[in-house]
């Protein structure tokens, strides 16, 4: 088995993932970067994107995070998400559902609160979609 | 001496109570499970946010210009204190801890002559301390949600905070909450949230060759920029934790009281059935006795 390094997914809520990984690819803001072991320190912010996780050379699992931060370091990778949602669990109507309800609340936003309100949920339901066809 | 039908209306009266009492104990016990859940579910992000922050810190620390959330504002004159107390009562010394340290707290700091300012989270610690300091709180939430806390709420009050502390309204922030350690134990917990405090534990950790390894960090975009999006994200997040503490040691201290006004309840069932039953019985003898001397009589 190759070197691993220790991958963490948090979400506020919970601790959502921690295991040893090969590689996990990150949707940074300013780019995608892949953690591996002896990964130079980092520390990143993460746009809205999916979060590829590579065992044996293969993506064994995707998950779409609504940004947050990562750490990386030699031994471990830490990512901070807002909200993760695993791609294996999510169905194409859930995500439609989504697309629709940000739409309907971009409608109906009537004040800039609201309208920016909407508008994030709107870029967060496209991303999730994106993410979902790969 | 209170007569037969008093003491069976009594006896009435507490065994309702008493059926009232368990089922508020059966009822937070089961939200203390899954309060305790999570509240330790909750720690890990509270933690690794701290750490991050923590890195950050020691390679921002000392540079110009750093974001007053991190360096604080310079001074020290007003004081925010955020009292998170529960929303209704019956759950023991909960609700009294809190408000007696933060009341403490408010003496203390007016005492060295600070401004002081009070956002109430929760019913009951409002309601107790708008007496005393009535023209110091400046807020007041108890949307708290029943069951669980969702990070909205957090959120919220966190956005609030950051209002007026960009409105240049306080210098210091402090939160005071219960710390969950057991069902009968819970810690009053007083910890300050701005300027960003680094707790001991990440101190501790900072030995000679972690210092050497957080020098030479990569930051992506800038530290500024991370810092910027991560410090207001860790007062929410304090705040978020702050909460899940104190709605698992509300559930407790629930459960205590409960539990312990549920054998209360027992023990006076007993004692009045025992009184019950002696005047009975002490009634029987001296309607008997009373018709055995009559017959006597005659």
């Amino acid at each position: 088995m190759a070197e691993t390094t220790e991958f963490e997914l948090v979400s506020p809520e919970r601790l959502l993932f921690s295991e040893p990984v090969e590689m996990a690819v990150i949707p940074g803001t300013e780019g995608d970067f892949g953690a591996m072991p002896r990964h130079a320190p980092l520390l990143s912010t993460v746009r809205p994107g999916a979060i590829a996780i590579y065992n044996g050379g293969k993506v064994t699992r995707r998950i779409f995070i609504a940004g947050g931060f990562a750490e990386v370091n030699e031994d471990r990778c830490t990512v901070l998400a807002d909200e993760a949602i695993d791609l294996a669990e999510i169905s194409a109507e859930d995500i439609q559902k989504r697309l629709q309800a940000a739409d309907d609340l971009l409608k109906e936003a009537s004040n800039d609160g609201e309208k920016a309100e909407a508008t994030t949920a709107k870029v967060l339901a496209q991303a999730l979609a994106d993410a979902a066809k790969g | 001496m209170a007569s037969l039908k008093d003491l069976r209306s009594r006896i009435t009266s507490v065994k309702s109570t008493q059926k009232i009492t368990s089922a508020m104990k059966m009822v937070a016990a089961s939200r203390l499970r899954r309060a305790q859940e999570n509240a330790e579910a909750a720690r890990p992000y509270a933690q690794r946010m701290e750490r991050m922050l923590g890195n950050l810190a020691v390679s921002v620390a000392g540079t110009a210009g750093a974001s007053p959330l991190l360096a604080g504002t310079g001074k020290d004159d007003t004081h925010l204190v955020v009292v998170m107390t529960a929303n209704r009562g019956l759950c023991g010394g909960f609700n009294g801890s809190i408000i007696r340290a933060s009341r403490l707290l408010v003496q203390d700091l007016k005492a060295q002559g600070k401004t002081v300012k009070i956002l109430c989270v929760g019913k009951k610690g409002n309601d107790a301390l708008k007496r005393e300091y009535a023209k110091d709180i400046v807020g007041f939430t108890d949307e708290l949600g029943t069951k669980t806390i969702g990070f909205s709420v957090a959120d919220d009050i966190g956005a609030r905070v950051l209002k007026m502390f960009e409105a240049g309204e306080f210098d210091v922030c402090t939160i005071v909450y219960n710390t969950f350690k057991s069902a009968i134990a819970q810690i009053v917990t007083k910890q300050r949230i701005i300027p960003f405090a680094l707790p001991e534990a990440v101190n501790d950790n900072r030995s000679a060759p972690a210092a050497a390894a957080k020098a030479i960090y990569e930051y992506e975009p800038s530290e500024e920029e991370i810092l910027d999006a991560l410090l207001p994200k860790n007062v929410a997040i304090q705040i978020y934790r702050g909460l899940l503490e104190n709605f698992a040691s509300e559930q407790g201290a629930r459960m205590t009281a409960m539990d312990n006004a549920t054998r209360n309840a027992g023990d006076m069932i007993k004692k009045l059935t025992l009184t019950y039953n002696r005047t009975r019985q002490a009634q029987i003898t001296k309607e008997l006795i009373e018709i055995i001397s009559g017959a006597e009589a005659l």
